[in-house]
């Protein structure tokens, strides 16, 4: 049953050395303080899924916490490269690591058979692609009722998942709204769930029915960390600092800048340091 | 290009507005894609549904996004739905008429890679991947590309398939069992190209104004085919070039003015 628990309590309750896990968001909602307490408690081996790795996973990989990535695009969005995942893949700096790599179609379907249940996801996908060629989790399957060669691929079962939300009531439901990516799958998909959000209501008596709200015994444990998906954006609290997403490719690019920066900005730091972050964001949105 | 009046990359985003249409479903890639799209929907395609991956549908944002989630893109979409839907049923399930791309390698045929300059466990450059494009390559009706002319981004041989245009050429699609158009055009900033008929290699058919072969030859790494009737592109329209520019001050004002010089 759902715990409210401080982020560093229920990062240390729920993530090990070794696990894999996602921290998941579309590029919306991402779980930025949950990841820079896991980077404090400074994990080792984890296999880090995620459709978009972004920056969080750049710190990460940077930081030399991840073993393997399983990934669909390792790109900083809308900016270009992801450099600390480029060093570890070109150069295997600080670490080299293991790559597994979808399209979004392929992850998608693979969380949403982890969340169904299922051992694979079958789709129309990867016709003529060469990741096909170089992952061996891309197989293929034929229809038996049609004889069309379709993709498969292995469902994703995380250890863990974090995700971050708009609002949780007081029993622990949580609310998920603007675009909601793949957070459901990801979360029904796992093992354990822990979720971050903006802030906490009586409870939801008023929301319209179809609101995608995950019940709270979907989910392990509740951190209350307001501005925790800086510099993502949590829909109708703050803007995405788009400032922030830029200013990180120059900071990524050099690995003494990026140890520096890690150390002032989250090693340094808490989760309470979040709110003050979004304070010039929250006009915005 | 300063004696037109407008710049080849304007010319380029503005002839890609041009090709898209009004009753269009179309699935932007974030980029210059994304510009075009806009601009179609600002000038003669108001009605134009735009689909961006993170499941916004029938989006109409005031500016460009910076990334495929932006805010401003679910503010005002017609609906936002789940990733795993947004390629399972609209996508996959045949709803998109348009795929529009950009490319960081281009082949002849219409095959583009965003995923490793060198060897793919090896990589020289390790790029960003595909996202969603392998499947929105094969999936949707059609395929528009869009890119600026580089020897390095049009070349012979393009290092990884990322996804899959037509091939080898001819009836390769067919022969993989793809029954969708796949590439129909690609919009450069010098010139409008479409696939030959039968062979499916890119060939120009428009020349932008002011741009010689010479030109498209020369920033391009393949042997170029030119149609035999050449057109050249109609000059960006007062409307078109304003749309544009506007669109593109005000993304710029919206992305600085969201930073931290403005914080505290």
């Amino acid at each position: 049953m759902v715990k409210f628990l401080p982020l560093k309590q229920a990062v240390a309750e729920n993530l090990n050395n070794g696990d894999s896990v996602a921290f998941e968001g579309f590029t919306h909602l991402i779980p930025t303080a949950a990841a820079h307490e896991a980077i404090r408690q400074g994990f080792r081996d984890l296999t880090l899924i995620r459709m978009t790795p972004d920056l969080i996973y750049d710190q990460m990989i940077g930081m030399g916490m991840a073993k393997k990535i399983i990934f669909s695009y390792v790109g900083n969005p809308g900016v270009g490269l992801l450099r600390r995942a480029r060093d570890a893949i070109e150069n295997g700096f600080p670490r080299s690591i293991e790559v597994e790599e979808h399209s979004h179609a392929g992850m998608a379907n693979a969380y949403e058979a982890g969340a169904a249940g299922l051992p694979c996801a079958v789709f129309r996908g990867y016709r003529g692609a060469g990741l096909a060629a170089v992952n061996p989790n891309i197989k293929s399957v034929t229809c038996p009722f049609t004889g069309e060669v379709l993709a498969a691929v292995p469902s994703i079962r995380p250890d863990v998942t974090f995700i971050h939300a708009q609002k949780a009531d007081k029993k622990g439901n949580v609310l998920v709204e603007g675009i909601i990516g793949i957070q459901k799958e990801a979360v029904l998909a796992a093992r354990r769930a822990v979720v971050t959000v903006e802030e906490v209501v009586d409870n939801f008596d008023d929301l319209h029915p179809n609101l995608t709200v995950l019940p709270r015994w979907t989910i392990a444990a509740i951190s209350v960390v307001p501005g925790g998906s800086h510099p993502s954006y949590a829909h109708g609290y703050y803007a995405r600092d788009n400032a922030a997403y830029l200013e990180w490719d120059e900071i990524a690019a050099d690995r003494e800048k990026f140890q520096a920066w890690m150390q002032a900005n989250v090693i340094e730091k808490s989760a309470d340091d979040f709110a003050a972050r979004v304070e010039h964001l929250r006009k915005a949105a | 290009m300063s004696g037109l009046g407008f710049t080849p990359n304007e010319m380029m985003t503005i002839a890609a507005s041009r090709a898209l249409g009004n009753d269009d479903v179309c699935f932007v890639g974030i980029g210059a894609p994304s510009a075009a799209c806009n601009v179609a929907r600002l000038t003669h395609a108001p009605g134009i549904t735009l689909i961006y991956e993170s499941g916004t549908i029938g989006t109409a944002p005031d500016v460009l996004p910076l990334s495929i989630g932006d805010g401003e893109l679910c503010e005002t979409a017609v609906t936002t739905v789940a990733v795993p839907e947004m390629f399972r049923y609209w996508l996959q399930g045949g709803r998109i008429s348009i795929g529009f791309l950009g490319a960081a390698q281009l082949d002849k045929f219409g095959n583009i890679n965003t995923t490793v300059i060198g060897d793919y466990f090896h990589p020289k450059t390790r790029l960003p991947g595909g996202g969603g494009a392998p499947e929105i390559a094969t999936s949707s009706k059609e395929i528009y590309i869009t890119m600026a002319q580089t020897r390095r981004g049009m070349v012979e041989k393009i290092d990884f398939f990322t996804s899959f245009g037509h091939g080898e050429g001819g009836d390769h699609r067919q022969r993989l069992g793809i029954d969708t158009a796949g590439p129909t055009l690609l919009i450069t900033d010098l010139a409008i190209w479409r696939p030959d008929p039968a062979t499916k290699e890119f060939t120009v058919v428009s020349l932008h104004p002011g741009v010689t072969r010479q030109q498209v030859q020369e920033t391009c790494g393949w042997m170029v085919k030119f149609a035999a009737a050449l057109d050249e592109t109609p000059p960006p329209s007062e409307l078109e070039l304003k749309t544009l520019r506007d669109l593109q001050a005000r993304t710029k004002a919206a992305h600085e003015g969201s930073g931290k010089g403005k914080a505290a």
